[in-house]
């Protein structure tokens, strides 16, 4: 099979996050993908995929592929991407997140509405959940859920002050099976390498973290597959049978 | 003041071996954001948190801390006491808040500075 290059932004939120604007609804974000020449998408709102089937849907018919994700929060307030083929394998990791949240406090102004939406933007509900909490599973047993339903694991903006592993936890654990790291737009790839992860093999990558509908694609990685699929991004990320993630 | 004294005036729990309890305490730190500790934690404190990832042993070695202390009542993971064993690192536990343990450090005479 043909390799040729996919440009992947695989951290985007919808207007389902507490911290996402309204307008980031799924036909804008299909939209604005296209037009910045993306290839792939995720949808990877913090700790819920409910809106996750409408924009797999909004992208039908159109040249983008939608994975379906979720930015899970541990128990640490280590955000981790976990990224899916199917909205088959990461609806029963979503069952095991929901379970871990806390009960939303009865009286929460300052949580903006949590809008779902279907893939006409019509709105069809309001998450119930406390999606700006963190889940009782720890680190290691966000990763292992994550892989359990054959899903990537990859540790939010490692760089950032906040909710990334390296504020929460002081650097990567050695010993934790991550796919990927990523890297905030505010550091390059050698900067993060000598100062962040001295000695890790892990692969690094760059997306946008949008939660607006005009930053889609402001960040992204080129890969090298032979389809715009989950297992051609983990081979990608493997460096195996040729796939590989592009030099940026 | 040494450990063992702090574990009797605070009523703290022990999760590593006693024999390590003599340690002198040299002040205090409190702070869940690991990256933080490591930045400005110092040598022979008693660090208050509520994390219990292994991670915080990796950090009290580094800072060469007296002694974490785990608030809330929160339990570490096994892998984590295993691996304070391992390095020598007491790991005490408390019911109390970091905010009452912090309180009672202090009227012991343990200053952050």
């Amino acid at each position: 099979m043909a390799l040729r290059r996919f440009r992947a932004d695989l951290h985007i939120h919808t207007c389902l996050s507490p911290c996402g604007e309204l307008e980031i609804y799924p036909r804008r974000i299909v939209e604005r993908a296209l037009e910045a020449g993306l290839d792939i998408v995720a949808v990877t709102d913090h700790n819920t995929a409910e809106n996750t089937a409408a924009t797999v849907r909004a992208a039908e018919g159109t040249r983008l592929t939608v994975l379906p994700g979720m930015e899970i929060a541990s128990a640490e307030e280590v955000h981790i991407l976990g990224l899916f083929e199917t909205l088959d394998d990461i609806l029963p990791v979503q069952d095991e997140v929901f379970r871990g949240l806390p009960d939303t406090p009865p009286r929460a102004p300052f949580i903006k509405d949590q809008v779902i939406v279907d893939a006409e933007d019509g709105v069809t509900g309001f998450s119930p959940h406390f999606l700006m909490a963190a889940t009782r599973l720890d680190v290691r047993e966000v990763v292992d859920l994550i892989h359990g339903h054959g899903g990537l694991a990859i540790a939010s903006h490692i760089d950032r002050p906040a909710f990334s592993i390296i504020s929460q936890l002081g650097f990567v654990p050695p010993d934790l099976e991550l796919d990927a790291l990523e890297v905030s737009p505010l550091m390059t790839f050698s900067e993060a390498r000598e100062g962040l992860v001295p000695g890790s093999r892990l692969p690094l990558v760059r997306f946008s973290d949008a939660h607006k509908p005009e930053e889609v694609g402001r960040a992204s990685t080129a890969f090298r597959l032979a389809a715009p699929r989950l297992e051609e991004i983990r081979k990608a990320l493997r460096n195996a049978d040729g796939r590989r993630v592009c030099k940026p | 003041m040494n450990l063992a004294e702090l574990v009797e005036r605070l009523g703290l729990t022990i999760y590593t071996d006693r024999d390590e309890l003599a340690r002198a305490v040299g002040g205090g730190y409190a702070g869940d954001l690991l990256s933080d500790v490591i930045a400005h934690g110092r040598k022979d404190q008693v660090w208050v948190t509520i994390q219990i990832h292994p991670n915080i042993v990796a950090v009290a070695v580094l800072k060469e801390l007296a002694a974490i202390v785990i608030a809330n009542g929160r339990e570490p993971a096994p892998e984590t006491v295993d691996r304070a064993r391992k390095e020598r690192v007491p790991i005490l536990g408390s019911t109390l808040t970091a905010f009452e343990i912090a309180g009672r450090l202090h009227e012991l005479g343990i200053r952050g500075a």
